[in-house]
């Protein structure tokens, strides 16, 4: 079996089957991964990471498609990381986004990578942010996330991104939609795409107008004021213009946040590990959980026995030892 | 957190256009709690081996209705061992006749469905396959 010495150096070597496989790892929370993550990180950080976000059929995959085909014009290499829903009931995935991206197969300046999202709930995978790194680690121009087709409220992709590219499409919704709080406030850059079918035009009106009735009220701190760009994916109109809009926010980015932003995302990535962890811990090896129906059973409210379990948690008093309510079920657990 | 799934590449060799079987398989085993890459129609032998390798899967399962089985199948698997992938589990299946059935499986095929095959015994074949594989690997290891 490969150990992960084996891996990250074929990876550094530009072998696309060690960049696939450790991706592997990562998703499969194998325990090698964290090793070779960190046997790569020196050269993680280099790569550009842009979201592409949006409802289903919004053309996300189309746009990535011929983005990465412009990109690849301008010699800018590219990876691709393609989220698609898992099944709640099953675990089983339909990953159908390369069928949209096939014209990229055999180029060896591309790689793409379906994901499944296995349980989150955010519009990413667990591992995307891990994905990415390793994408950039292998030496990336430039990585697109695409997430799964999401609502009004899933945006875990700020946290795998440096732009957030939202992509909407004309005759889902009025301006109204558009003032909404949510999905279109943490876009840095609005794609109305589709703009060949009628009420594009309007759409990115409403779009400009809800943008400037939030960027310009007393409460606005923000120095970028994300704009809105009409393409036609599948006719491949509008990327000179859409990458017109990235460089800029790149430009901005480099201008100030930029660091201060990766560090921000990064302390967050060591928050959710160790939130995972703990969580795993607690209801698994640690038993919490027939604790929990033990105090439940007696009567107590969810927060009464929530406040029960943080105390001992955080005092470190053992379930096993954890006193007379418990003593009947505790011992048993896991 | 994360769990091992069988990731699987259903692909469509070549210029055949039948692929009702192909989406009617993906669907089943994605049912059976697989995840699914489907190439879309019309893929080259190299286009399938370097999704294969871009998606490390588990198992590559091939579906032709043309009659072309006998050229291209030993093509993917030839394109699969350029690329460092013979280690994946290789099925296929289509309109097959039992002699080139036969051939396939000698040429290194694992295993090949035809006409009237119950859906769900390709899943549990895939399965129990794997489920080998991965109990030698943790000895292994």
């Amino acid at each position: 079996m490969a150990s992960s010495d084996d891996l990250s150096g074929r990876l550094l070597a530009g072998e696309r089957a060690a960049l696939a496989r450790l991706i592997s790892w990562a998703e499969n929370s194998d325990r090698r991964f964290p090793a070779a993550l960190s046997s790569v990180y020196g050269r993680v950080g280099r790569a550009w990471r842009t979201g592409i976000t949006g409802p289903p059929g919004a053309g996300k995959s189309t746009l990535v498609n011929e983005l990465a085909s412009t990109l690849r014009e301008r010699d800018r290499t590219v990876g691709i990381l393609a989220v698609d829903p898992s099944s709640p009931f099953t675990g089983g995935a339909l990953l159908g986004d390369r069928i949209r991206m096939e014209d990229r197969t055999l180029d060896p300046g591309v790689f793409i990578r379906s994901m499944a999202s296995r349980g989150s709930h955010g519009g990413i995978a667990r591992a995307t942010v891990d994905a990415c790194d390793v994408m950039d680690a292998f030496g990336f121009d430039e990585i697109l996330v695409e997430t799964v087709g999401v609502g009004q409220a899933e945006y875990d992709v700020i946290s795998a991104a440096d732009h957030v590219v939202v992509v909407v499409c004309p005759g889902a919704g009025d301006g109204i939609q558009a003032m909404k709080a949510g999905l279109l406030e943490v876009a840095d850059i609005i794609v109305v795409n589709k703009s060949d079918v009628p009420g594009a035009e309007r759409l990115a009106m409403d779009l400009e107008e809800a943008v400037h009735l939030r960027t310009a009220g007393p409460r606005h701190v923000a120095a970028w004021v994300p704009p809105v760009v009409q393409c036609s994916a599948a006719k491949a109109e509008g990327m000179e213009a859409l990458l017109d809009a990235v460089a800029r926010h790149r430009e901005y980015l480099q201008g100030g946040e930029l660091e201060a932003t990766r560090a921000r995302k990064r302390a967050e990535q060591v928050q959710r590990v160790v939130s995972e962890r703990l969580s795993e811990a607690l209801w698994g090896e640690l038993g919490y959980g027939a604790l929990v129906k033990s105090f439940l059973d007696a009567g107590s409210t969810p927060y009464d026995v929530a406040s029960d379990v943080l105390s001992r948690v955080l005092a470190g008093v053992p379930v096993a030892a954890s006193g007379d309510r418990a003593g009947e079920t505790g011992a048993s657990a896991s | 957190m994360g769990e091992r799934r069988i990731r699987v590449l259903v692909g469509k060799p070549g210029l055949d256009g039948h692929d009702r079987g192909a989406k009617t398989v993906a669907s089943v085993l994605r049912d059976h709690g697989m995840e699914i890459v489907y190439t879309g129609l019309h893929k080259t032998p190299e286009a399938i081996a370097e999704i294969a390798v871009q998606e490390d899967v588990d198992v590559v399962g091939l579906s032709i209705l043309s009659g072309a089985h006998m050229e291209l199948f030993p093509r993917v698997r030839e394109a699969l061992g350029a690329r460092g992938m013979e280690h994946v589990l290789l099925v296929g299946g289509g309109i097959i006749p039992k002699d080139d059935i036969a051939a396939l499986e000698a040429a290194g095929f694992s295993k090949l469905f035809g006409p009237g095959t119950n859906t769900d015994d390709i899943a549990n074949y895939i399965k129990a396959e794997m489920q080998k594989r991965w109990t030698k690997e943790g000895a292994d290891a």
